[in-house]
């Protein structure tokens, strides 16, 4: 960068304005976790930290709040989507780097892209109007009459399938992440030098070992990092899941149970709070969901600037 | 005396996508267990020529081959060609080296275990023949279990020779294979090959002129896309009977 | 079977998959796309756009109100969202260009790109909805220009490093001062790229709801003030398709349809004039 001796007055005004701009992402980040810890305060004052997280309660009459049933709902959709996702989107991403003629890896790649600038709202009415009658009379009773009765994984399958429970939602938002994941997994694989995959098929390996033992484990750390970010969006995604998840504050362990998710519970409670304490705890909420998402989202950026480095040698 | 026949190329031309033609109206032949190199100025095909050995081209769409090469009795640009068989008998060693991203030993235990040896006894036996074959060894037998990125340039090379070499090809392509090393590591490159074909046919793309002069027995020089001279190494540069090959081994031009 | 003949097999198994995966991708797209555009055509009328919404269960009525409300805040957030965005983009890449804190606030709004949005509702609610004791529209514009921000710094970012340091040498070396070569040449160099980003970032947030939830709230009779709770397509989506009438669910469609399609468009823009300027 030039360092001229004598500074221009404009030049240092400009400079000091850009300034400002860019710092207005730390302090928006300091902002939000200062706002989001001063209004939870109550709730953090009455509840704790542990008890807190650790709580099944949340009763608005009685005044009495966990976060337990938020977290474990917001686990369960996300790592279930998670599950349903990560196979179709590595698989797009070898069909699209590896097999595809070039003639549709045009119309394959921008359907990807496509699906990704779709806003969330539409996924979630999409669901609700569509997804979920689909669900509740095909798939779901077919899942049920299958594992319903296999021991352990049966669990997993109890209960009348209304359509409106954690499978409906976490089919959703899989195919909201597929896109990302698919794209980074795809960028990650085009990193992978040509020469490497050749020098693979030169001693006589088939397309899929090369994908499989050389372009895999080559591209990993970037798969990894675009798992863990759309782990991240999962997270804290909103409006895919309000339409079709109900909002029910309980464990459960079938996938044909309602549940609630922190964004749920925020997105339907919010404007209703009545109570000092009920905003509270629903503040308390949106912090915990905040930092859940702001550590999961620095290890993914963590591991993907770790491959750039890496294949950027 | 030339001695058997390895590979037989007969009248080869070569498309890439978009027509583009890039070898015309090849002929050559390559005899058993000796080094033929392939010199000429960049972009003259020479590494198209030996792409075309093991069938690399047919990994991007729209290349397109005419003619024969005979290896084996068997024209490999057939229809009916097995590419996987072809590439495990048709070796191939790149300008920069290429470590898979594993061990030392699971690189050279790679092309074996596609090959369905399983015995962790049969792999480590081959692994270190093919290390004591590619002059590596030494280097790195207190640290098989190491990643092979940790190896330097040289050695990277000769590992990925020695992987080359674990599955028993009969032919060994070179492409440009010192042009990225310093000038220790490729005289034991050179070296190597002159150890290596008693067991194994070498061709070698080089674009220095010394090392084909040195490490072959057979060179044909390419310029444009056509094969201009073949002969035996001592002729090309002592005796050319071409103008264009003369110029170019005496540095007039490239 | 042959060892030869089992890794084939497999092989030729898992590029199949892998085949079945991009195909089930292309699949959603067009059964989700084919069925806004099926609903949404079918609920498409003039009345729409020129009406108000009518009394809840009353048949007729549109969402003018939700258009226009949509475009206001969406228009705001761009006004506020992109200054900031361009020049903090700026700062990154000529100012601060190579120093650690550059590196630092790139990583922080990669991060802020993916952070939720409904946190970023919440936060507002806090700061610009409780304070003033209502809903506005206003707090509706900020929450989405706080997710506009990052978007537009970094894509600003990357396009200014796309222009070669050589141009700003060449201007140096004609006696301009640093903000001249930036104002004058090297954000001439990247307005494309730069465009391009703000396009991409108003269709981000064109589509958002959650952060508009306990904002700008949502008003069932038409509104230019932007101290008042102001409708917004999305936020009527959530309340109609949750509602219980049938000519609610077919607005939401309808209303989906023309946000779905304004975003396609936007984002297909944007995807071509990447594609022609920078390939």
């Amino acid at each position: 960068m030039p360092r001229t001796a004598k500074k221009n007055p404009v030049d240092n005004i400009f400079s000091l304005v850009t300034a400002a701009a860019s710092f207005s992402v730390i302090l928006l980040i300091i902002g939000i976790l200062y706002v989001l810890v001063s209004e939870s305060s109550l709730a953090i004052g009455k509840f704790g930290i542990w008890k807190f997280l650790s709580s099944t309660d949340w009763d608005p009459v009685k005044e009495s709040f966990g976060a337990l049933t938020n977290i474990y709902g917001t686990a369960f959709t996300t790592l279930l989507s998670l599950v349903i996702a990560i196979p179709v989107a590595i698989g797009i991403a070898i069909f699209v780097t590896e097999i595809s003629p070039n003639f549709l890896k045009g119309p394959i790649g921008a359907a990807v892209e496509l699906l990704a600038a779709i806003p969330s709202i539409i996924y979630g009415m999409w669901g609700l109007f569509t997804l979920s009658p689909i669900m509740s009379n095909h798939i779901e009773p077919f899942l049920k009459k299958i594992f319903g009765a296999v021991p352990l994984v049966g669990i997993l399958f109890q209960g009348t399938p209304m359509g409106i429970d954690i499978l409906t939602a976490s089919m959703i938002l899989s195919i909201m992440i597929i896109p990302f994941t698919a794209s980074i997994s795809r960028d990650s694989f085009n990193l992978t030098p040509s020469v490497v995959k050749e020098s693979a098929y030169a001693i006589g390996a088939t397309k899929w070992e090369v994908v499989k033992n050389v372009v895999i484990p080559y591209s990993k750390l970037g798969v990894f990092g675009g798992v863990v970010l759309s782990l991240g969006r999962a997270l804290g995604e909103t409006m895919a899941v309000a339409f079709v998840l109900g909002n029910n504050h309980r464990i459960t362990t079938s996938l044909f149970d309602a549940a609630a998710t922190i964004t749920v519970t925020l997105a339907n409670e919010f404007a209703e709070a009545d109570t000092d304490i009920y905003l509270s705890s629903l503040f308390y909420l949106a912090l915990v969901l905040f930092v859940m998402s702001f550590i999961t989202l620095a290890i993914a950026k963590f591991f993907l600037l770790r491959a750039e480095k890496k294949y950027s040698r | 005396m030339p001695g058997k026949i390895e590979l037989e190329v007969k009248g080869l031309d070569f498309y890439y996508a978009g027509d583009i033609h890039a070898l015309k109206k090849i002929n050559l032949t390559v005899y058993k267990n000796t080094v033929t190199s392939l010199i000429g100025p960049s972009g003259c095909g020479k590494t198209t020529l030996l792409r075309c050995f093991n069938r690399m081209h047919d990994l991007y769409p729209g290349n397109r081959y005419q003619g024969e090469i005979i290896f084996q009795g068997n024209n490999i640009l057939s229809i009916g060609t097995d590419l996987i068989d072809l590439r495990s008998r048709v070796g191939m060693v790149f300008q920069k080296p290429t470590p898979f991203p594993m061990s030392i030993f699971d690189n050279i235990a790679y092309g074996l275990k596609l090959k369905g040896v399983r015995k962790r006894a049969d792999l480590s036996e081959r692994v270190e023949k093919a290390l004591l074959h590619s002059a590596l060894w030494d280097e790195v037998k207190d640290k098989l279990n190491a990643s092979a990125y940790a190896l330097s340039g040289g050695q990277q090379q000769r590992l990925v020779i020695a992987r080359a070499l674990a599955v028993n090809p009969e032919v060994l392509l070179f492409d440009e294979p010192t042009s990225a090393l310093d000038p220790i590591s490729t005289a034991k490159i050179e070296e190597l090959a002159a150890v290596l074909k008693k067991e194994v046919t070498i061709v070698i793309v080089t674009h220095n002129m010394q090392q084909a002069a040195r490490i072959s027995d057979w060179t044909g020089f390419l310029m444009l896309g056509e094969l201009i001279e073949f002969d035996k190494t001592d002729r090309i540069f002592t005796a050319p009977s071409e103008k264009l090959t003369e110029d170019y081994v005496t540095g007039r031009f490239g | 079977m042959t060892r030869e003949q089992i890794r084939k097999t497999e092989g030729f198994i898992a590029l199949t998959l892998s085949t079945l995966a991009a195909f089930l991708g292309l699949f959603w797209l067009v059964f989700i796309l084919g069925d806004v555009l099926v609903h949404g055509i079918k609920a498409l009328k003039l009345s729409l756009f020129l009406n108000d919404p009518a009394p809840p269960g009353v048949e007729g009525g549109g969402l003018r109100n939700a258009f226009v409300g949509q475009l206001l805040i969406t228009l705001c957030a761009t006004l506020i969202g992109v200054p900031v965005g361009v020049l903090g983009g700026t700062f990154l890449a000529e100012y601060a260009r190579g120093r650690k804190i550059a590196r630092l606030i790139s990583v922080l709004a990669d991060i802020m790109v993916s952070v939720p949005s409904i946190v970023i509702g919440t936060f507002i609610y806090a700061v610009l909805v409780r304070p003033i004791g209502h809903f506005n529209g206003w707090a509706g514009a900020v929450a989405l220009a706080i997710i506009m921000i990052p978007v537009v710094l970094r894509t600003t970012e990357d396009m200014l490093s796309l222009v070669p340091w050589t141009l700003r040498e060449a201007a140096f070396a004609l006696g301009a001062p640093y903000y001249k070569v930036i104002t004058q040449v090297v954000y001439r160099g990247a307005a494309t790229g730069i465009l391009t980003g703000i396009l991409l970032s108003i269709a981000r947030v064109a589509g958002e709801t959650a952060p508009l939830l306990f904002t700008s709230f949502n008003n069932s009779f038409f509104s230019l003030d932007m101290k008042q709770p102001v409708a917004s397509l999305t936020v009527t989506i959530f309340q109609y398709a949750m509602g219980p009438y049938d000519n609610w669910h077919a607005q939401a469609w309808a209303a989906a349809f023309v946000i779905t399609v304004f975003i396609l468009l936007l984002t297909i823009t944007g995807r071509l004039i990447i594609r022609w300027r920078y390939k």
